[in-house]
């Protein structure tokens, strides 16, 4: 079926460089990893600090055809593999989480060592305790904890506090075990093993933070194994507005700025602001301006244009633009490129000339506001906005800046320039200048000089007249 | 005389509607040589939607029409092209009866001088005939219409046309002799475009000619009519500007229309000799050259009144060539206009020195003109100085086609009234020349 994957639970923030969990280009990624580290200050003065690792595996592993294990742990694999466990909590915490005076803790565990797991079942001998008590002692040997001290005179089996946390196909209650150790101390030696559990140890990633001495220094530590099955997800969850911006046309002359506003909310429409500032010479033409969505014509409730002037300021264009539900907002406007003084280009002109990026922000309906971060890829920061049905949620983008080339004059030439068009003008001054002030006369014959008598030499030879 | 125009009307019409139709009106439209900053048809519908937005189309840097342009294009932007077709053909049709008049004033003056003994002898070859200027109103109407460079005009819907005709419509006024009218239409073409203000020194030559007031400035009846003619034009003027300002309740069409043209802040290329020259300028000598740059439109005025004070028509046949070559942002749609003129010195085709090189000149620059802004801008294989080359051509050639028509002019009168065989005191054949 499709409800194979598997999860573990650890937590650690990352930036946007390459994590631990990046697959190369072009490989399907049937696993991945995500830390996630959240530091709150809590209100006695103290900090919190949960850690959060995250392995999502899509794999049958009660089939038992898994065999290459990469992000997953092995024993944990095994483990599961081997007892057909669906889902296993093991927490082991010490020290007593004060809620009254921290709030409300994010991994809820009680003191010692805690262990409960789901529809549990045993390939070889088909009973539910002796599968329990094989877990228990494999775990045992897993964490160093003395987890084997787990037996029927401290498991019960709840039939309304703990369900199934996971995907499930209806709960049989026979098959769910909850036990409770309080006595249970935890020190290195479970630290250890536990961080032996994540790909790359204690080697890279957020886990090089797990400093034993200090972990143990604090009021309060608790670490967490949770394995449970969820839904196989296909694709990224998309971003409810989104948008794009590119340059369009060819040439030197005109061209178009298109800007794409993606809604992807199923079923509701909200108005988006765009603020556009383009620099004075792209001369806009607010008269080509077209606002197409899903085929049609979307006029914007609201214009605010303002037009640039030359060399002193831009052109602004602010617009309340519609989006209806699930839809691509398409907004063009054409401009003209103006040639500049030379002077006025930066030195390297042909990389062309930037436009700011165009501003979008509008209330997007909150529910799906939290998609983008995701609740299941970071719980624990979810957790500090608690959304509720019906809020919108504030958000503003930035498209990305164009680059714009426009027509150059030559550089080298302005001397050549200057002398060329003044010889343009001093050729019409100087023919108006004769005509206006010479007047025609008879010409006097004149001997003249060497040459002319040169020239008729050479005349009579050839025949003709002289001059 | 009126079937023949009718004919080359509608050929004119047909020619523009068939071109409207085709896909090469948005490309002609798009052209550099044809649509300048001041009367491209994108910037008055720009203003348009501006003004629909509320938002004064001066406040940018787009829009440079006047304000009655507005008002006009307001109400007649849905029939734009029909406008401009029946722009041309009145242009056409003004100038028409223009130079019909004018070739009997000439026809008069000659058989007067003649009469008079004012010429010499052997120049019978050198008077007009009647037969000859009879063809001439519908050479000069057939130039306009159908010269490329007006159809290009025309299509691109430049109001470049709407100036032609105004001017178009001082000529005929003034060549009837109403001063009135000739002193408002004259206003109206300064309003649009500032440079015709030149032309008022030869429509008050015609006028003062007409009126048989001779040209002495000790004369009180030449000042008199002088300024009874300046003060016309100067009320009509202040008259349109104020009309012009209650359209939008504010001034700011002054700076944006006339000191746009005087300033000439944007550099977008055309066929003059001012965008590259300010592009490649060094910016402490800007404002100097500017004003160089706009005095030389102005400058020819006094010394051609001085010349040529017989002759106002041809005065003002070269003051209009030199507005077209030197103003600050011209198109090939003021070209036309003088070009228009061209039939009626015909009889000068036999003084002409360099014709035949400088049409080849003037034809292959303008094909040569698309072909290298393509290069530049869409192919990127040339760079600006190939259609700067063009350009410098372009106006050369200009500028010795008007000195050569104005060479054979004067060079016409001189045989005229000395003789068409001129002989050296020893009886050889003499040479003229220009000294």
């Amino acid at each position: 079926g499709g409800m194979a994957a598997v999860l573990l639970l650890l937590l650690l923030l990352a930036a946007a460089g390459p994590g631990p969990g990046r697959a190369e280009a072009g490989r399907e990624r049937r696993d991945a990893l995500r830390e996630e580290l959240l530091l709150s200050p809590l209100p006695t003065g103290d900090v919190a600090a949960t850690f959060q690792f995250r392995t999502r595996w899509d794999a049958d592993l009660q089939r038992g055809a898994v065999s290459h294990y990469r992000l997953f742990p092995k024993a944990l694999g095994r483990l599961v593999a081997a007892l057909g466990v669906r889902e296993l909590h093991l927490a082991l915490t010490q020290g007593f989480w004060r809620t009254r005076y921290w709030g409300q803790p994010p991994l809820q565990a009680p003191a010692g060592a805690e262990l409960w797991v789901c529809n549990l079942w045993c390939l070889f001998s088909h009973s539910v305790d002796k599968a329990w008590k094989e877990l228990s002692n494999i775990l045992s040997g897993i964490f160093c904890a003395s987890l084997n001290f787990i037996d029927s005179t401290n498991t019960v089996i709840p039939t309304a506090s703990f369900k199934p946390l996971g995907l499930a196909n209806g709960t049989d209650h026979h098959l769910l075990r909850y036990a409770v150790l309080p006595r249970e101390v935890v020190c290195t030696e479970n630290l250890t093993p536990w961080k032996k559990l994540l790909p790359c140890g204690s080697k890279a990633g957020l886990a090089v933070l797990l400093k034993a001495e200090r972990l143990f220094h604090s009021s309060y530590h608790s670490q967490a194994v949770h394995i449970r099955p969820i839904c196989r997800v296909t694709e990224m969850p998309i971003p409810t507005l989104h948008a794009q911006r590119y340059v369009g046309g060819y040439g030197l002359q005109t061209g178009q700025i298109c800007t794409l506003i993606y809604n992807s909310h199923p079923y509701r429409a909200f108005p988006v602001i765009l603020l556009e500032t383009v620099p004075w010479y792209l001369r806009l033409y607010v008269h080509t301006l077209t606002i197409i969505t899903k085929g049609k014509e979307n006029k914007p409730s609201y214009i605010h244009y303002q037009p640039a002037q030359d060399r002193r300021r831009p052109h602004l264009l602010e617009m309340l633009i519609q989006l209806p539900a699930n839809s691509v907002t398409k907004i063009t406007i054409q401009f003209e490129r103006a040639l500049l003084k030379w002077t006025e280009y930066p030195p390297d002109p042909n990389h062309g000339f930037y436009v700011g990026s165009s501003v979008l922000s509008a209330l997007v309906p909150s529910v799906t506001a939290m998609k983008d971060v995701d609740v299941e890829q970071s719980p624990l920061f979810t957790s500090l906005f608690p959304s509720s049905d019906g809020s919108s949620y504030f958000v503003r983008l930035y498209t990305e800046p164009l680059l714009v080339n426009l027509p150059t004059p030559d550089f080298s030439m302005p001397y050549n320039v200057i002398c060329l068009t003044c010889t343009v003008v001093a050729v019409c001054y100087g023919s108006f200048y004769n005509l206006l002030t010479r007047t025609f006369h008879v010409e006097e014959p004149s001997r003249g000089g060497l040459a002319k008598r040169l020239a008729n030499v050479i005349r009579k030879f050839r025949g003709v007249p002289p001059l | 005389m009126a079937a023949p125009l009718v004919l080359v009307v509608l050929a004119a019409v047909t020619v523009r509607a068939a071109l409207y139709r085709s896909s090469l009106a948005v490309f002609i439209a798009e052209r550099v040589e044809v649509a300048s900053p001041l009367n491209a048809w994108k910037r008055v519908v720009e203003g348009l939607a501006l003004l629909d937005l509320g938002v004064s189309p001066y406040s940018g840097a787009i829009f440079h029409e006047t304000p009655l342009i507005i008002y006009l294009f307001h109400f007649l932007i849905e029939y734009a092209e029909l406008v401009f077709m029946i722009t041309d053909v009145l242009t056409a049709v003004a100038l028409y009866l223009a130079i019909q008049d004018f070739n009997k004033v000439v026809f008069k003056k000659q058989k007067l001088l003649i009469e008079l003994d004012k010429y010499a002898p052997d120049v019978a070859e050198l008077i007009q005939t009647p037969m000859e200027m009879h063809y001439i109103p519908l050479k000069v109407a057939l130039f306009y219409l159908l010269n490329p460079y007006t159809v290009m005009s025309c299509v691109a819907k430049s109001t470049c046309a709407i100036n032609n005709s105004v001017i178009a419509f001082f000529i005929l006024a003034t060549i009837k002799g109403s001063a009135f009218l000739s002193a408002v239409f004259l206003a109206l073409a300064t309003y649009q475009s500032l440079y015709p203000l030149t032309l008022f020194a030869p429509a008050l030559l015609y006028l003062l000619q007409r009126q048989f007031i001779p040209i002495k400035l000790k004369s009180k009846s030449f000042w008199l009519y002088t300024t009874q003619y300046a003060s016309l034009y100067l009320c009509s003027l202040v008259v349109i500007i104020c009309l012009s300002f209650f359209l939008l309740n504010s001034w700011d069409f002054i700076p944006s229309v006339y000191g746009f043209i005087l300033s000439v802040p944007d550099l977008t290329p055309n066929i003059g000799l001012f965008w590259y020259f300010f592009a490649e300028m060094f910016e402490h000598f800007s404002l100097f050259f500017v004003c160089v740059f706009q005095i030389n439109v102005f400058f020819y005025t006094i010394p051609l009144a001085i010349k040529l004070k017989e002759h106002p028509v041809f005065f003002m046949f070269v003051q209009l060539a030199i507005i077209s070559i030197f103003k600050s942002y011209p198109t090939v749609g003021d070209v036309a206009l003088y070009m228009a003129f061209l039939p009626v010195w015909s009889h000068l085709y036999r003084f002409l020195r360099n014709i035949f090189i400088l049409s080849c000149v003037l034809i292959f620059c303008s094909f040569l003109f698309p072909v290298l802004w393509h290069l530049w801008i869409y192919a990127g294989s040339a760079n600006s100085n190939f259609y700067y080359a063009i350009t410098l051509t372009f106006n050369i050639g200009q500028i010795l086609l008007i000195s050569d028509y104005f060479y054979a002019f004067l060079r016409r009168e001189y045989y005229l009234t000395h003789g068409l065989h001129l002989t050296r005191q020893d009886g050889t054949e003499a040479m003229l020349v220009l000294k």
